[in-house]
């Protein structure tokens, strides 16, 4: 019906939508603004593009053949149900230690304490459910995961109150914090919770084969991937459509208007900041329950600082996550095969990582910037 | 037991202190103040242990490849400023998060390095010189620990001329105002996108050479362990100095002798809980941090733009 | 004649499948760098050492942590690379991840480098091995004391678990032969791979009087380093690092991963293997059996020494060396090896070792 030689603003086959109807008549193919969420898409989309072409100049230079690499990532991330089962096994606890940057900086705070909050969570975790010997399996995985959950909920509390009560800068205090939750973590398997019989590799005691969390049917992911899905929902759920996650958008939009208007911004920091920490520390307990077994240092895997970079690229939006954990869980998942199928190093997979990332960021200001996806701006 | 012959005994303890507070305090000395330096123009740049591994990469490779170890801390330092470019033109960029593009750049930094830096892991470069402080003393422990490299003395010269800078000449004023009200600076003309520009690359240069000291002088080898965290410890040092660069001076001895505290008690027998001891001096400054921090004041000398990226 | 052209080119094809699909595919898999100029790099060049063997193909994955990223690495190696024996390389590998795999691919063959196959307990398809690389150590020591004027001994070694441990204790017993008074004094850095506290540590020892450093760490380079610099002996560990210290290094202690590698590899070429009992599930030696070795003597070892050390290796290859034997107490004064008793290499009791003998200073309390 239109033109197809018409200015660029009006796509085919789509009524012109006047300016005065913009927002308020959904139009007749797409949807209500649909140009923004094919904005959303397509910005991040050749993002990922622009960088798989950086990095496959940066093969070509190192010595690689950029095609078969890129087949190569494809095979090991998504191209097979079996390479797709490891990119999510990858992405189940990144998707729980994202929301520990995002559900604070809905408050106005950068948060980068995952990475402690993880590694306080499972070790705790693991302790309780140590003194379960004879638990039913069930019993013993939902005290552990509350205590995993509690006691990551109570580390990042703690950034929380001593940011609002004592002016501490979170961004720093939660950096700290990761540090000191490593040096508790090592001295405990090292000396206090050490199972003798682990001689070479200190660990706590083992939790019994059958008290741990079993994978998901037959396949290879275990449950952490399903409480990630399921606790970013119930994120994006209370930050979007519940009074306490209006508060809590108000409290980042502007502190002062939110104290004048008599919310309880205190109590609402600490409690967001508590739910904050209590995700990375579900997800240590999954490591500790599905994983490995034990408490043990290999429980810091770095799993909660590429939580903060997940939350970032996914614009700290809950849903987000989800899918840039997949994302990135399929980056980690390809490093394997660049090392042993094309012969590069294995710092490869870091700059590929750091060509994506660099280059999503990049696309973060590009937004607004054609008019192609204003909605009926003249 | 301990305080076997020939050693220096319970002195082992202060000294080595005193000589890890400056041998392993220069290299966060340099990248606080790079640090500093980026943050009082209103960027935070988290991305720093990147450029310090690149600058320990390049520094080691440049001085094997010249044989002047001098060149080497340059290039380190020039390795640093291409970073702190590419940092720049992202973060100055609208809707682009300071931190995100931090961490996104220890990953991309870091992965330069160790990909540039494998051929150069088993040969040995050639090391930065020291001033030999100690030749007074008969005892060759404390000659060894008042070995002090000369980039020790530049950067104690730098943080007395930062804060010189910063006082009292027009760009430190400038950088300032662009850090604390960038509206403000630019209505009076000051081109906010090139000073902070400008800062961040500046930032990165010395954060550069912090890293090519790591694996030039101490602890002098290149390896891709080789930093211990002295890049995103920087940023909590330049908080815990208040944005004061005489200050990071002080905290910078600190931290370094924090680190030795842990294996210079263990030379004298008291053992156990090094875990614990390696944490030092980040349980220090989230003690000083919590006891001098105040709600009402929320943070004198903090830059006004930092963290609300205007 | 196409048709002729096309059967022989069939043909060919089906030569060289046949011939690749005879050909041992071997897997590695390491936790850290495989340039890190000590453990990884040993096996590394295990692995290129053997790689050339007519018949063998290798493929390697380096900077695989302990987390499912390795089950992961085994998993693509069988599946995607044909991978038919797999050599994780790195201690943390085994539990709980080598034994879930391996229960997953029963037809393939593990071999875990460390020591702790249960018969019984373990999958019948992974094996162990390793080297008894404390008895160069032991020799090392009789180097070290030999060459040392203050009899004093630095180790900086990463954490007090029985290998380091059991490392420790042969160097002092070694160093003891020649020096009764040495004493090796020892401090922990807490992890593999901390360079500025291995420096840090080896400083504070030169300082306390020690003018022989060695150490039990990932990558030995920065204490060697660190000890040319102060103008200190050293001796090295894991790979040979004497181009790094021309003039301190005394001698090391290297694993000979390629002559373990070619004999796994001479035994999986006969078509034996761990199920068929042909491979022994746990599979170690020392020096006389080259899993493990001595560096070349560097320019500083006094004559003496050399002889002491070769007399002591000769008794190694003769099989008639028992380093623990006793009567031997550890640094708090409890016997831990009564008098009469000896404790041969293979002794399972050497395994859990969590004492350090006389001579040593430092504690095993983290």
């Amino acid at each position: 019906m239109s033109d197809p030689e018409a200015s660029l603003s009006a796509p085919i086959e789509q009524p012109r939508v006047a300016v005065a109807d913009a927002g308020t008549t959904p139009s007749a193919a797409f949807g209500f603004r649909w140009r923004q969420r094919l904005e959303a898409i397509l910005i991040p989309a050749g993002a990922i593009g622009v960088s798989l072409i950086l990095f496959g100049v940066f093969c070509f230079f190192a010595g690689a053949n950029p095609l078969a690499v890129y087949a190569s990532i494809d095979k090991a991330a998504f191209g097979s149900w079996y390479s797709f089962q490891n990119t999510l096994v990858r992405a189940a606890p990144l998707m729980l230690c994202a929301l520990c940057t995002a559900i604070p900086f809905r408050l106005g705070l950068v948060v980068i304490g995952n990475e402690g909050a993880f590694v306080i969570g499972g070790l705790c975790a693991t302790i309780v459910g140590l003194q379960l010997p004879n638990g039913s399996p069930l019993t013993v995985q939902i005290v552990m995961a509350l205590t995993g959950m509690g006691a990551g909920g109570l580390w990042i509390l703690l950034v929380g109150a001593l940011k609002y009560y004592r002016g501490v800068n979170e961004t720093i205090s939660s950096l700290l914090m990761n540090y000191i939750a490593l040096a508790l973590l090592n001295q405990a398997v090292n000396s206090w919770i050490k199972d003798p019989s682990s001689l070479n590799k200190p660990s706590s005691y083992p939790i019994p084969d059958v008290q741990m969390l079993q994978p998901i049917g037959g396949s290879l992911v275990n449950w952490g991937l399903v409480f990630g899905i399921v606790a970013c929902l119930i994120t994006w759920f209370l930050i979007q459509k519940t009074t306490f996650g209006f508060q809590i958008r108000v409290i980042g939009g502007n502190i002062r208007a939110a104290r004048l208007a008599g919310l309880p911004v205190g109590p609402t920091i600490v409690i967001a900041c508590f739910l904050a920490g209590a995700a990375p520390g579900l997800a240590g307990m999954v490591e500790v329950a599905a994983v490995q077994g034990s408490a043990s240092e290999s429980l810091a895997a770095g799993y909660g600082y590429s939580g903060v970079l997940v939350a970032f690229l996914a614009r700290q939006n809950a849903f987000g996550c989800i899918l840039v954990s997949v994302l990135l869980g399929g980056l980690l998942a390809s490093g394997g095969i660049l090392q042993r199928t094309h012969h590069l190093p294995d710092a490869t997979t870091l700059v590929f990582q750091g060509i994506v990332f660099l280059t999503i960021l990049y696309s973060e200001s590009l937004y607004g910037r054609w008019r192609f996806f204003s909605e009926g701006k003249a | 037991m301990s305080n076997p012959a020939g050693g220096l005994g319970w002195l082992g303890v202060p000294l080595a202190i005193l000589a890890g507070a400056v041998r392993g305090g220069t290299p966060f000395l340099f990248v606080s103040l790079g640090e500093c330096l980026t943050e009082k123009s209103g960027k935070i740049n988290l991305g720093l242990e990147g450029v310090l591994l690149m600058g320990a990469m390049s520094g080691y490779a440049i001085s094997y490849k010249t044989g002047s170890p001098w060149i080497g801390v340059l290039a380190g330092g020039c390795a640093g400023m291409i970073l702190g470019l590419i940092h720049a033109w992202l973060v100055l960029r609208p809707n682009v998060n300071d931190v995100a593009v931090g961490i996104a750049m220890i990953i991309f930094g870091g992965g330069f390095a160790f990909f540039l830096g494998k051929p150069f892991i088993q040969p040995v470069a050639p090391q930065l010189p020291s001033i030999d402080l100690g030749n007074w003393s008969a005892d060759p422990a404390i000659r060894a620990a008042l070995k002090i490299c000369p980039l020790f003395f530049a950067g104690v010269a730098l943080a007395f001329g930062m804060h010189w800078f910063f006082r009292s000449t027009r760009w430190g004023m400038f950088v300032r105002a662009v850090g604390d009200q960038p509206g403000a600076a630019r209505a009076m003309g000051i081109s906010v996108w090139k000073v902070r520009t400008a800062s961040i690359v500046c930032g990165s240069f010395l954060a550069g050479i912090g890293g090519a000291y790591l694996s030039l002088f101490y602890p002098g080898s290149w390896n891709e362990r080789v930093s211990s965290g002295q890049g995103v410890m920087a940023v909590a040092l330049v908080i815990f100095a208040r944005w004061n660069p005489v200050e990071c001076l002080w905290a910078s001895l600190l931290f370094g002798g924090a680190q030795a505290l842990g294996p210079a008690l263990q030379s004298v027998g008291i053992g156990g809980y090094y875990y614990l001891f390696n944490a030092a001096p980040y349980i220090l400054t989230l003690a000083v941090m919590i006891a001098t921090c105040n709600p009402r004041r929320s943070l004198t000398g903090a830059p006004g733009a930092i963290g609300t990226g205007l | 004649m196409i048709k002729q052209l096309l059967v022989g080119i069939a043909a060919g094809v089906a030569v060289l499948g046949t011939a690749s699909a005879d050909d041992l595919k071997l897997g590695f898999i390491f936790v850290g760098p495989k340039d890190d100029y000590g453990y990884n790099q040993a096996h590394a060049q295990g692995e290129a050492g053997i790689s050339g063997l007519s018949g063998v193909k290798t493929v390697d994955e380096a900077q695989v942590p302990e987390t499912v990223a390795v089950e992961e690495t085994m998993r693509d190696m069988i599946t995607q690379d044909s991978v038919s024996v797999l050599f994780p390389t790195s201690f943390g590998y085994f539990d709980p991840h080598i034994v879930k795999v391996a229960k997953q691919f029963p037809d393939i063959q593990f071999l875990h480098c460390g020591g702790l196959y249960a018969d019984g307990k373990t999958p019948k398809n992974v094996g162990s091995y390793f080297g008894y690389i404390d008895e160069a150590e032991y020799i090392c020591g009789i180097v070290a004391a030999s060459t040392s004027k203050t009899g004093k001994i630095g180790f900086i070694a990463a954490k007090p678990i029985p290998q380091v441990l059991r490392n420790i204790n042969s160097y002092t017993l070694g160093a003891q032969t020649v020096n009764p008074k040495v004493s090796v004094q020892v401090i922990f850095t807490g992890d593999w791979s901390l360079p500025v506290k291995e420096a840090e540590a080896a400083n504070s020892l030169v300082d306390q009087g020690a003018d022989v450093l060695t150490c039990h760490v990932d990558s030995p380079k920065v204490v060697v380093q660190t000890a040319e610099k102060r103008g200190v002996y050293v001796t090295g560990y894991h790979a040979n690092q004497s181009a790094m210290a021309p003039k301190g290094y005394l001698t090391g202690a290297e694993w000979d991963w390629t002559n373990v590698y070619g004999m796994y590899i001479k035994l999986l070429q006969s078509g034996k293997t761990l199920e068929n009992g042909g491979i022994p599930h746990m599979f170690r030696g020392g020096i006389k059996d080259g899993f493990v070795k001595i560096s070349p003597y560097g320019s500083a070892v006094s004559d003496q020494g050399k002889a002491a050390a070769e007399a002591a290796k000769a008794q190694f290859m003769a099989g008639t060396m028992v380093i623990y034997k006793g009567p031997i107490s550890d640094n708090k004064g409890k016997v831990v090896i009564p008098a009469g008793t000896s404790m041969d290499q293979k002794d399972p009791g050497l395994e859990k070792m969590d004492y350090l003998v006389t001579g040593v200073v430092g504690s095993t309390q983290g």
